[in-house]
This record gives C-alpha cells, sequence and structure tokens, in this order.
C-alpha cells in the first residue's frame, strides 16, 4: 500500500511522496476529470516508429501538447500526417507517468485542409506512380473490339456484377464472363483486390478485365486509391476498364486503369460491342459483298460480249469473201435447173407413182401418165397404134 | 448448322472485309470471284448465328490449382 492521500501527511518532509505516487496520482486525477475530446492544433516534431506508433505534438500560439497514437489506430489512416498541418485530434488526455508528462493518446485523426489525410496519401502515391511511368497516356492500351472472354474483380455481393451481367447479356451474349470474386472494402481488402488481380495473368485467352464496385461512401473508395492496388492494375496483362462508382472521385486505380468507367454498367458496355449494332452492320456488309460481285460477273460479261463481237465480225467477212463466188455458182446452178429447161419448151412425162417415163417401152399403149410443163401439168393417155 | 467453334466474330468479319475489298479491287475470273463470294456468304452467316443464338456463359473463378484454373457456377 502506498501512504495515506490525506493532504495533512504531506506538510511535512516526513510524510514526502515519491515522484511515482505523485505521477499515478495525477494520472488518474487527469484521467478522471477529463472527458475523451477533441482538439485542435498544428502538427510538430512529428515522428512514426518502426512498430506502428506516431509520436507528435499538437501546439497553438499559446501551448503545447504532447501526443501518442499507437499502431492500432495510425493504421487505419491513409497516411501520415506532416508538420505544419491543421488537425483535428480525437483522445483521451492522461499522464505519462515515466516521462511525467501530460499528453493526449489519439484515437483518430482529421485533417482540416480539403481532402485531409486522403488526400496526402493519394498526392504521395500517385507521385509515386507518375515516377515509374504508371500513368504515362502511352501506356493505355486499346479494347478489343470483340471479347470473348471478360473477367470482372469485384465482389460477389454487391450490385455492380449483377449489373455487369445485365449489360453483357443484352449487347454481346456470345462472351465468357468469369467473375474474380473478393472484398472490396474494410482492413485488408485491398490486399484481396491485389491476390484477385494478379490471378487474372493466370486466366488463358482472357481479352479484358473489369475492376471496381458500386458506388459507395469517400472512405470505402479508399481500397482503390492504394498504391499496391494500381500496381497491381498496371500489372495485368490484358487492358483494364476501371469502375469505382463514384462520379466525382477520380482513384488511383481509374488513372492506372487502361479506361475509366463511371460505374460497372458503363465499364461493361465499353467493353462489348452493341449486336444490335453488329446486325446491321452486317447487313450492310451482305450488300457489300453482292455489290462486289457485281463488278467480276460485269467483266465476264463485257469479255463474253466482245467474244461475241469478233465472232460475228469473222463470220461478216467470210460471208464478203465467199458471196462472190456464191452468186456466181449460184447463176450456173439456176441455169441447170429442170424448170429453165421446160421453160425452153421440153416437158417430162411421169407414171401415175411420179416415175420419169424415158423410153417408149415404158409407154403402155392406152394408159395415162402425166405430162408437166413449164406452168403446170397435163393428164395424157397412150393413143393405141 | 452453328458458327465454327475455332474462329471468333473478328475473323469472320475481318475475312469478309477481305473478301469485298479482294473482289472489288482486283481483276479476278470469274471462278475465282464466285468462290470468294461463297466464303463471303458463308461468313456472313456465321456472324450472324454468332450474334443471334448466342448465351452468355458466366461462372466465377475458384482459384488455381497446380496452374489450372478453377471454375464454379453462379447462381443468377
Amino acid at each position: 500500500m502506498g501512504p495515506s492521500l490525506d493532504l495533512f501527511t504531506a506538510i511535512s518532509p516526513e510524510g514526502a511522496w515519491s515522484v511515482a505516487e505523485l505521477t499515478r496520482r495525477a494520472r488518474s486525477v487527469v484521467e478522471a476529470g477529463l472527458p475523451a475530446v477533441w482538439v485542435k492544433g498544428e502538427i510538430s516534431g512529428f515522428k512514426a516508429y518502426g512498430s506502428g506508433h506516431w509520436y507528435f505534438t499538437l501546439r497553438d500560439k499559446v501551448a503545447q501538447l504532447r501526443c501518442v497514437m499507437w499502431a492500432r489506430d495510425t493504421q487505419r489512416l491513409p497516411a501520415a500526417p506532416t508538420d505544419g498541418l491543421q488537425v483535428f485530434a480525437f483522445g483521451l488526455p492522461t499522464v505519462w507517468e515515466e516521462r511525467g508528462e501530460f499528453r493526449l493518446t489519439v484515437r483518430h485523426l482529421l485533417s482540416t485542409e480539403a481532402g485531409g489525410l486522403w488526400q496526402i496519401a493519394f498526392e504521395k502515391a500517385k507521385a509515386a506512380l507518375v515516377r515509374d511511368g504508371l500513368l504515362d497516356p502511352a501506356r493505355k492500351r486499346a479494347l478489343p473490339p470483340y471479347p470473348r472472354r471478360i473477367a470482372v474483380v469485384t465482389s460477389a455481393d454487391g450490385a455492380a456484377f449483377g449489373d455487369i451481367v445485365a449489360v453483357v447479356e443484352r449487347r454481346w451474349p456470345g462472351a465468357e464472363l468469369l467473375l474474380v470474386p473478393t472484398r472490396v472494402q474494410g482492413d485488408g481488402a485491398d490486399r484481396e483486390v491485389c491476390a484477385a488481380l494478379a490471378l487474372l495473368s493466370r486466366i488463358p485467352r482472357l481479352d479484358v478485365a473489369i475492376v471496381g464496385r458500386g458506388g459507395g461512401a469517400k472512405e470505402d473508395l479508399w481500397t482503390f486509391n492504394s498504391e499496391r492496388v494500381a500496381r497491381a492494375v498496371a500489372a495485368v496483362p490484358v487492358p483494364v476498364i476501371s469502375a469505382v462508382g463514384h462520379e466525382t472521385d477520380v482513384t488511383l486505380c481509374d488513372l492506372v486503369a487502361d479506361l475509366r468507367a463511371p460505374t460497372p454498367s458503363a465499364a461493361a458496355a465499353a467493353a462489348t460491342p452493341d449486336r444490335t449494332e453488329l446486325l446491321t452492320a452486317l447487313d450492310r456488309w451482305a450488300g457489300a459483298l453482292t455489290r462486289a460481285l457485281a463488278a467480276p460477273t460485269r467483266h465476264a460479261g463485257e469479255r463474253l460480249e466482245r467474244v461475241g463481237d469478233r465472232l460475228t465480225s469473222v463470220t461478216e467477212r467470210i460471208m464478203e469473201r465467199f458471196g462472190a463466188r456464191l452468186s456466181a455458182g449460184a447463176a450456173r446452178l439456176d441455169a441447170l435447173s429442170p424448170l429453165r429447161v421446160l421453160e425452153r419448151g421440153y416437158a417430162v412425162a411421169r407414171d401415175g407413182d411420179g416415175r420419169v417415163l424415158r423410153r417408149v417401152a415404158q409407154f403402155v399403149p392406152g394408159s395415162a401418165f402425166r405430162l408437166r410443163v413449164t406452168d403446170g401439168e397435163i393428164p395424157a393417155r397412150v393413143g393405141e397404134t | 448448322m452453328t458458327a465454327p467453334e475455332g474462329r471468333g466474330f473478328a475473323q469472320d468479319l475481318e475475312r469478309l472485309e477481305q473478301i469485298v475489298r479482294r473482289l472489288e479491287g482486283e481483276e479476278l475470273d470469274l471462278d475465282d470471284a464466285l468462290r470468294l463470294f461463297e466464303e463471303g456468304v458463308e461468313r456472313l452467316r456465321a456472324a450472324r448465328e454468332r450474334l443471334s443464338t448466342a448465351e452468355l456463359r458466366v461462372r466465377q473463378v475458384l482459384g488455381t490449382q497446380a496452374g489450372k484454373l478453377q471454375l464454379g457456377d453462379i447462381d443468377r
């Protein structure tokens, strides 16, 4: 037991307290008398230890307050504050007995500047990515026009994946959608997202990937602002569309991705062609194909026509050459015609069967025969001798 | 008849473009032209087939085991 806490016992040197006793007493008084409070001030003398604990001083124009923030609390913050930063610190006033020091055990820290610590962390990580060339516009890859295999890195529970399925089903149902499930918020989500992204390189014949989540509070987007996730996105071997579902805040993941889409649905639309448009395009191709065939067909037709023309002219020349000889021959043929002979006064006698009667013996007395003269036939009869 | 598995819509469309360009641009004899035309019609048919009969496949990646992808069905 320590000495009596009766103040009267301390009025003589005999009743002196030990340093430990007084500081412990001071600690109980402070802890009992001062509630957890928000304190506003400027950071100075900031020091972070390997253990994850932070030590710093909060000060204003008049006074200073020593502060400690333990690792279990600092790890929830995106970045360490820097000296000169104006902050709100929430914590428990106490006395650190070993040093006899009045101080604040800080549980939470907010920067009063726009974006606060998140912004600091963002800028730091972004600078590192810029330095490594990961934000170079030349790195951006074109999306494949007709993807067959699409991977989606997102939560299996959220609305994001359902939205993507609906859009792809309508626009480009010939594809295959592979969900690579991962938590997208909460402690350690960044590591899980990185592992899921790393898995993409082991999916054969992958054409494009979508990484993201539905909308969320600004703090919930932190996973996609982690430098580690951004680097994992950059390492994916196929084009990546980022869809973090926040219209106003651009995340590091958005910056590194080959395309940033405002929502998971928009990402799905960007990743796929539209079937209806393609069917219309195919109709145009059908027309083009038919028109294209017209040219060779016309060429063949023209060749046929040319050959035909030549055939006709050759025939005509042949006819011309032989025409004269032909008419001479015709005149001679004409002269030999029996009709011309009959014209000169000859007649031909034929029996009832049409046989020509050439000799006297063929004329039987009293029999009928026919006599052909130049302008017709006459029935005749052989006379009795 | 379904569209050939080995090639994709992109290949069909690309070949179709090529065929139309050749038909338009080259002095082809009628046999070659007709042969190309027929192939073009076949490619068109295959491409249309892919667009009209396709049914979206959705699965989830469970992980990899010995370098092989483990896939699982998803309730939709």
